[in-house]
């Protein structure tokens, strides 16, 4: 959209390039000042965090607290940093985040190309289903693990999961499967194709862009959960949320902040690396025509 | 009919898990909900583990940190609906008794006979442990709540005296608020707000009418001219309070104190952990003292886990050993060391604690003869959850608008009745 | 599949086919209707009973309503939701579209740009909080680093100000979000008919005439699903307040969310943060009901 831009005279064309690098500028340096605080928090000594200037540069820089979080901090009895947690993170995201991308794909192939009488009107139900807060749940989902025998175990955890990211998966597949030529499929079922094959061989080579939107969203969104992951895991299988909340938390003790920024940025660090790493594909996902719906 | 067969076949392999689950547990397993999950405090903790894992038991760490316990209270509640409650719980003052009501709690009157424990508690403390007259909980440690921490320092340089009462308090203040350092450090958190006007409330009426408003929740003493004068006295208070107090963490305040910003703090004597962390030597580098006017009382606040009801014996019989395990000396020592409180049991050699230590179990003891051992209502101590969240509103919404002491009184008689 | 089989197998098959559609919904279908209807209906009864700290299932009729309705950190909370929910959306939507637009512009290094307005998204609350308190906090962050600079009249103490305290709420919920909202209207930027541009300048309309009325309404859907994606996150917002302002100065930066969870839990007042809960649901299902409804009626007409 920028040829036009070449008819125009030089100088009020500088001008304008100037103004809108400015304010992307203005506007990066106010998402980079939390990120920034925390990064020179976490790698200053303690006695200077005491000092006060919170905001400031570090005076000298020292990496400790970054090994202390990752692998001798407490969090409970056990000393031994978030190394253990991420781990537990990473066991129950995997299957919790491919689980609910694979129903909400079915799902949304479902309401798009086997409308059925009150496919719209279910597919609204579930909808408004997502805005349920989440506390609410916290109690009768307990009781049903316990009645399922899952209680606290990864199992658990992860039907949690996948059970409150299935409105959010559908919704991303079906209003990606909207702009889908009808045709198609209708071609496919005329030569006798069925429901499965035409799944297989006509939408899934179609969906990589939402599935990558997709396992993007419900990757940071089961990632950074921490309600569940505290009230329905235990012990040495909480996730890493609930670890960072533990080292960050103190009631009585030590505040060790450059500990608690660095296990922050740790914490994080996969996500980020997502949203760094899959930005592009992120945007050129829904692009692909989620947001059209 | 077929199909009978294999889900008989899936029941005999499930009962055999079971039996296979249930033997496994004869190790003895604890599994232990606490907040303790930082420094200091993390350490005291991993001590019990110690002492356990040496009995031969399984130590199974179920640490859950946030504020004053809300997230573990949240996750205790769904462990209990779903049926499967940890070995112990963190859990202190009157909620004892709510879960006491529901029933689920163990009684563990052999182990405490066994280890004479209405002989070494104190009476307030066995009292708050008992449901019913049968022990239900163990108590860990008394903190004390009505203290104040000084900066001898910034005292002597803004000319002031430390005050020992509420007029003394407003002089000194005043002196070094001109000499230009903040007088009160504090933190605009609900339950610091509480923990100041705990203070305020005992140092201007006395512990009968605290017991009285706060215990009885006696809605004469309430909605009472001695509740304005205190709530003009916590106005005063707010006077001196830097105007950038909102939401602090309570360490960040005492780090004010440490550092000679600000002159004092009101905190209970978890805030010493600050001082040892900085290097600090009390009477030298810091003074403790009782807040203003509550010299000779005492506000307690006893950390104590609740023991839930057990299925396998092995269990049963992990968790006996671990109620005996908290009250031993060896146990109490080392955690209060850490932790800035005082033993709950009697009778303790106390010489590897701190001056300040010291005065808080010498009071403790002649509070209790002398009567002014009271509760702290701030910290959970004297009446249930929903009438202290209740208080919490008004006192915080107190120092956050211009609210008349008249108005706080009787909104203090109202929040009462809350349940 | 089935051509080859015999007529009676092939009706079979056919009967199969036809279910299948609702035989894969129906798991999901079955969840939603368990594990969110069936418990706002668990909600609900709890609502009319007096249970406080485990669930108690006797009816006691409308105790609780009544004593929410008379309970004035309600009110605050209810307020705010109002406030924090409509301002937190119309700055998300202001500042996502003008990232979007800025980034549209074929300007340099664009992927880093993006990066780093999309990250937020990617950071739990629960330590960024921290962070953000410190920035806000007047004596520690912004206010004094610009007088420090010489500005010694700059004040800037909303977090600790009750009667602004949602406002900082609003901006760190921004900070948040609003990349996410950059990133939908930039796919839908990238998704518009270059040539109905192209034409427009033809006809010598100047660009911000053009985005104003040809690319700007033609994002229609996009405004859509950012305000239904933003008013969930808006109500769903609990790390968000206890990280930032623990709901205070006093209890003025309460929101329904955080009310819930403090008289439900904490308070030892499961009844009373049902009925809370209720009311949260009934809001919800007023504002987002009829937007659900006139998008899928716009669907099926347009």
């Amino acid at each position: 959209m920028a040829e036009h831009a070449e008819v125009r005279t030089a100088g009020p064309r500088l001008l304008g390039r100037a103004v809108i690098y400015a304010l992307l500028i203005l506007l990066a340096m106010y998402y980079l000042a939390p990120l920034f605080v925390m990064v020179s928090t976490s790698v200053k000594t303690l006695d200077e965090i005491r000092a006060g200037n919170l905001i400031a540069l570090p005076a000298e820089i020292t990496l400790s607290a970054w090994a202390k979080a990752w692998s001798s901090a407490c969090t409970g009895v056990d000393c031994s940093g978030l190394r253990g947690n991420f781990w537990n993170s990473v066991s129950f995201v995997v299957p919790a985040v491919l689980i609910s991308t694979l129903i909400g794909a079915f799902n949304g192939y479902v309401l798009t190309m086997w409308r059925f009488r009150g496919s719209d009107l279910l597919f609204t139900l579930l909808m408004i289903g997502c805005f349920i807060p989440f506390q609410v749940v916290l109690l009768p989902m307990a009781q049903t693990l316990g009645w399922l025998g899952i209680a606290n175990s990864t199992t658990g955890l992860v039907f949690v999961h996948v059970v409150y990211g299935l409105a959010f998966t559908t919704l991303f597949f079906r209003n990606f499967y909207v702009s889908v030529p009808q045709e198609m499929t209708k071609a496919a079922r005329i030569d006798g194709a069925g429901f499965f094959r035409i799944f297989w061989r006509i939408i899934l080579p179609l969906s990589p862009p939402i599935i990558t939107v997709t396992v993007i969203w419900q990757f940071t969104q089961i990632w950074n959960d921490f309600l569940f992951g505290v009230v329905f895991s235990s012990g040495e299988r909480q996730p890493i949320t609930v670890a960072l909340n533990n080292l960050v938390n103190t009631s009585t003790g030590v505040k060790e902040y450059n500990v608690d920024m660095a296990a922050a940025i740790i914490a994080a660090l996969p996500t980020l690396l997502v949203y760094v790493v899959a930005g592009k594909y992120f945007v050129r996902g829904l692009t692909a025509g989620s947001v059209k719906g | 009919m077929r199909s009978l067969k294999p889900a008989a076949g899936v029941a005999a392999f499930c009962l055999a898990l079971g039996l296979g689950a249930s033997s496994a547990v004869n190790a003895g397993e604890v599994e232990v909900l606490h907040w303790w999950t930082s420094g200091g405090e993390a350490k005291s903790v991993a001590e019990l583990k110690k002492i356990l894992e040496k009995r031969g038991h399984q130590w199974k760490d179920f640490a859950v940190a946030g504020g004053g316990g809300e997230n573990a209270m949240t996750v205790l509640k769904s462990r209990v609906v779903s049926g499967q409650p940890p070995t112990a719980a963190q859990v202190k003052g009157p909620s004892i008794q709510e879960w006491g009501r529901e029933g689920v709690l163990t009684n563990l009157d052999d182990v405490a006979k066994a280890g004479n424990w209405d002989g070494l508690l104190p009476g307030v403390v066995s009292n708050a442990m008992k449901y019913r007259g049968h022990y239900v909980a163990v108590p860990v440690n008394v903190h004390r709540v009505n203290w104040m921490w000084a900066n001898p320092a910034v005292f002597k340089k803004a000319g002031a005296k430390i005050p020992t009462n509420w007029d003394e308090f407003a002089v000194a203040a005043e002196k070094i608020k001109k000499a230009g350092f903040i007088a009160v450090a504090h933190g605009g958190q609900p339950w610091q707000d509480a923990t100041v006007f705990e203070s305020v409330a005992l140092g201007v009426g006395g512990a009968d009418w605290y017991r009285k408003a706060f215990v009885d929740l006696d809605q004469m003493a309430l909605n009472s001219s001695t509740m304005e004068k205190a709530f003009a006295t916590l106005r005063t208070v707010q006077q001196y309070i830097d105007k950038d107090a909102a939401n602090r963490d309570w360490n960040l305040a005492t780090a004010m104190v440490i550092n000679g910003k600000a002159a004092m703090q009101f905190m209970g004597d978890w805030a010493k952990g600050e001082f040892t962390a900085a290097g600090k030597v009390p009477g030298k580098d810091y003074i403790c003292m009782p807040a203003p006017g509550t010299s000779g009382a005492f506000t307690f606040n006893i950390d104590s886990f609740i023991m839930f009801e057990q299925k396998a014996a092995a269990a049963k019989k992990a968790q006996r050993d671990l109620a005996a395990a908290i009250m031993e000396p060896q146990f109490q020592e080392v955690f209060n060391l850490n932790k800035g409180s005082i033993p709950a049991r009697s009778g303790m050699d106390l010489a590897k604690f701190d001056s300040c230590a010291k005065d808080s179990s010498a009071e403790f003891q002649s509070s209790a003869k002398s009567n002014q051992l009271v509760p702290s209502w701030a910290h959970g101590m004297a009446m249930s959850a929903a009438a202290q969240g209740a208080m919490f509103d008004v006192v915080t919404q107190f120092m956050n608008s211009n609210m008349t002491p008249k108005d706080a009184a009787a909104k203090m008689a109202s929040a009462a009745r809350s349940r | 599949m089935s051509s080859a089989a015999s007529p009676a197998f092939k009706r079979l098959g056919d009967v199969v086919e036809q279910a299948l559609p609702k035989l894969v919904l129906g798991p999901t279908l079955l969840a939603s209707l368990v594990f969110v209807y069936g418990f706002i209906l668990w909600t609900g009864w709890l609502s009319f009973t007096e249970s406080r700290m485990l669930p108690r299932y006797e009816l006691a009729g409308l105790v609780q309503y009544i004593s929410l309705f008379q309970n004035d950190r309600w009110w605050v909370a209810l307020t705010n939701l109002a406030v924090f929910g409509s301002l937190f959306i119309l700055v998300c939507l202001a500042v996502g579209l003008l990232m979007a637009v800025l980034l549209d512009q074929r300007i340099r290094a664009e992927g880093a740009l993006r990066s780093i307005y999309l990250y937020p998204m990617a950071l739990s609350f629960i330590v960024t909080g921290t962070a953000w308190k410190w920035i806000l906090n007047p004596s520690l962050g912004l206010e004094r680093l610009v007088q420090q600079m010489g500005f010694t009249d700059f004040t800037f103490d909303w977090l600790v100000n009750p009667d602004m305290s949602i406002y900082t709420v609003v901006i760190a919920g921004a900070w948040q979000s609003s990349g996410f909202v950059m990133a939908l209207f930039l796919a839908g930027l990238r998704g518009i008919d270059e040539s109905i541009i192209k034409a427009a300048q033809v006809d010598g309309a100047s660009m911000p005439r053009i985005y104003l009325s040809i690319v700007i309404p033609s994002l229609r859907p996009v405004f859509l699903s950012a305000i239904i994606i933003l008013a969930h996150i808006a109500i769903k917002s609990f790390d968000l307040v206890m990280a930032l302002t623990g709901g205070g100065p006093g209890f003025s930066s309460d929101l329904p969310a955080t009310f819930m969870y403090a008289f439900g839990f904490t308070r030892n007042q499961i009844g009373l943060g049902a009925a809370s809960a209720m009311m949260m649901l009934f809001t919800v299902a007023a504002v987002v009901v009829p937007l659900m409804y006139s998008e899928l009626r716009r669907q099926r007409h347009g």
